[in-house]
């Protein structure tokens, strides 16, 4: 009996680093977690509190401001939120739809046919989607400048239509899920290509869209560069762009409770989207990195 | 029937479906790109506040010459560079500890979902907002600033944004939070695709964890560092939102965190300077394209190799 005492409190001292180890793995990701809870829960409790009470110091508690800092941003003068968030929502939402549909269709292309070029053209788009972004978009918005086209949101969403990026997504899963024998079967009934590709393929690729369209979404929402260069016009600003003209303005000459409003407004929307679809954004964020 | 259908020739179909993409490609992209090399070579501002054009007149490689000899740009890039290192070092640390954390079979860390979600989360947040949350946060009259002189771990005369490196640590921070999350995951999905068959037999031969991780894990993970490697240096030299927002727009104490991108939106949009902003521009896009071209070498080595094979088969059969 006693033996076997020895043997259990051996195995408990040699598990006791193992507890050790976890306690301490857990504490340095709740301190990580903490820290991202706090400033988010800070966001959204400043949101709802008066401008006095946020200088004052942090609360646990939401206060009663939330509708009156809603009010107040809203109708600033010369800020112009509301357009703002229109216009941002109009913005991301066409560019979304623009960016998934073409590229899936640019994937579906180089998927299935075997016409001429294909395969230089899929190594091309392989070769530009690393050129970054924003350096390209310079070029661009030097030849604008020059014509005097500014001020317009078209040259902003037509872009979208090629996304490199999104482009790799798709054909990375229409390799992976999309039978031949349903395209020969449409053939066969008669169906014409384009509409082959609308109606049976996408709604088989449907996850993928989705989730390419969420991606899609939020980087333009949150886009800041390349609008705030084209656009200049107040009432016709995206959201990021009013956020970094009120930034630039001294933090003590404007109401604390409207500015944290203000960021609430413009993080809100990615967040909830997020809540609502984490699973699916972990795994797309993976898609394309990780290849077999 | 079938039969007949089979000989229709359907890939001209393939050239339709990829129209709408290229030709926005080459129109919004290709074009603006090699535009903005060829202005490189010109002399184009518009001078006295905006109202007179100068140029566009040829003169050779002037504008780089001015570029690097003013000593700003350099800086500017020296200052983005740091500010990209000191953030994607504890991140890449950060994010590879927490995947071999929570893909570990000995630990069997529970809750791994929801850290998991939270740590994400900032990667999804308009940069600008979260830096103006840490504006609020952080200025001098800050909340957290004024908490953290009232228990007394800075001294009074401390400041976030008045100091160079504290302006710079919160930068770097800023873009430490909004990406570790996502390289942990890339990072898990990497040690997740690692067989386990692998690291079993390694053990059975009396590997010890340590010995199983730099032997074993690191050198298989080494594609997908790559990979993180290169679109953080490629995101990271665009630095422009965080620290505009962060500094309001005036680069910070002394200038140190001014960053390229900023430097070009100054140039475009307060002084004019087209020639110049194109200069900066292609000097960048050269930096990244160099760096990433070595990148899409290595990780797109079987697409190449088959493309190359393609092409030597047409060769023989032409022969």
């Amino acid at each position: 009996m006693n033996k076997s005492m020895i043997l259990k409190k051996m195995r408990f001292v040699d598990k006791l680093p193992l507890y050790f180890l976890r306690f301490f793995i857990y504490l340095i990701l709740a301190t990580f977690a903490g820290a991202i809870i706090f400033l988010f829960y800070t966001l959204f409790v400043n949101a709802s509190r008066a401008h006095i009470d946020i200088s004052k110091g942090f609360s646990l508690y939401p206060g009663t401001f939330f509708t009156r800092n809603f009010q107040k941003i809203i109708t600033q003068e010369n800020l112009f939120v509301l357009e703002g968030i229109r216009n941002s929502f109009f913005i991301a939402f066409i560019s979304g739809i623009l960016t998934t549909y073409f590229s899936a269709l640019t994937a579906y292309a180089i998927h299935l046919y075997q016409f001429k070029g294909r395969r230089f053209i899929h190594l091309a788009i392989l070769a530009v989607m690393m050129i970054p972004s924003q350096i390209a978009g310079i070029g661009l918005v030097t030849i604008l400048y020059s014509i005097g086209f500014v001020n317009n949101y078209w040259v902003i969403i037509i872009p979208a239509i090629a996304s490199p990026a999104t482009f790799f997504f798709m054909k990375q899963y229409i390799q992976s899920v999309l039978p031949y024998e349903i395209i020969e079967a449409a053939r066969v009934d008669g169906s014409s290509e384009f509409r082959t590709f609308n109606q049976i393929v996408l709604p088989i690729i449907k996850p993928a869209l989705s989730v390419q369209f969420i991606f899609s979404f939020v980087a333009s929402w949150n886009n800041l560069f390349i609008p705030s260069l084209i656009i200049q016009d107040g009432k016709k600003r995206t959201l990021p762009i009013i956020i970094a003209q009120l930034g630039v303005s001294d933090p003590k000459n404007f109401d604390q409770g409207a500015r944290f409003m203000l960021m609430f407004l413009a993080i809100i929307p990615t967040v909830i989207i997020y809540l609502i679809f984490s699973k699916f954004i972990i795994k797309g964020t993976t898609a394309g990195s990780v290849k077999g | 029937m079938s039969k007949k259908r089979k000989k229709i020739n359907y890939n001209k179909w393939g050239y339709y479906f990829v129209a709408p993409f290229i030709t926005v490609y080459v129109i919004f992209s290709l074009i603006p790109l090699l535009s903005t090399f060829y202005y490189s070579f010109f002399e184009y501002y518009y001078a006295q506040g905006g109202f007179i054009k100068v140029g566009p007149n040829f003169i050779g490689f002037e504008n780089y010459v001015t570029l690097f000899s003013q000593g700003m740009f350099m800086k500017y890039l020296g200052n983005t560079v740091i500010l990209w290192l000191m953030g994607f070092i504890p991140q890449v640390i950060v994010s590879l500890l927490m995947a071999l954390w929570f893909t570990s079979f000995r630990l069997k860390l529970k809750g791994t979902a929801f850290f998991k979600t939270i740590m994400y989360m900032p990667n999804l947040v308009m940069a600008a907002a979260f830096s103006m949350l840490f504006v609020q946060l952080f200025s001098n009259t800050g909340g957290l600033t004024t908490l953290l002189m009232d228990i007394g771990v800075i001294p009074e005369t401390f400041s976030f944004v008045d100091k160079v490196w504290p302006t710079r640590g919160l930068i770097a921070a800023m873009n430490f939070l909004m990406w570790f999350g996502n390289t942990t995951i890339l990072l898990m999905a990497g040690i997740m695709g690692i067989d386990d068959a692998l690291i079993e037999s390694a053990s059975v031969d009396g590997a010890n964890s340590r010995q199983v991780f730099t032997k074993i894990t690191l050198p298989l993970l080494k594609p997908i560092l790559l990979f993180v490697l290169i679109t953080s240096l490629v995101g990271g030299i665009q630095m422009f939102d965080i620290p505009f927002v962060f500094t309001r727009g005036t680069g910070g104490p002394q200038g140190s965190s001014q960053t390229v991108m900023m430097y070009i939106s100054g140039l475009l949009r307060t002084s004019k300077q087209y020639d110049m902003a194109g200069t900066a521009s292609v000097v960048l896009f050269l930096l990244t394209t160099i760096i990433s071209l070595i990148c899409f070498f290595i990780m797109n080595k079987d697409e190449i190799s088959e493309y190359r094979e393609e092409r030597r088969v047409k060769k023989e059969m032409k022969k």
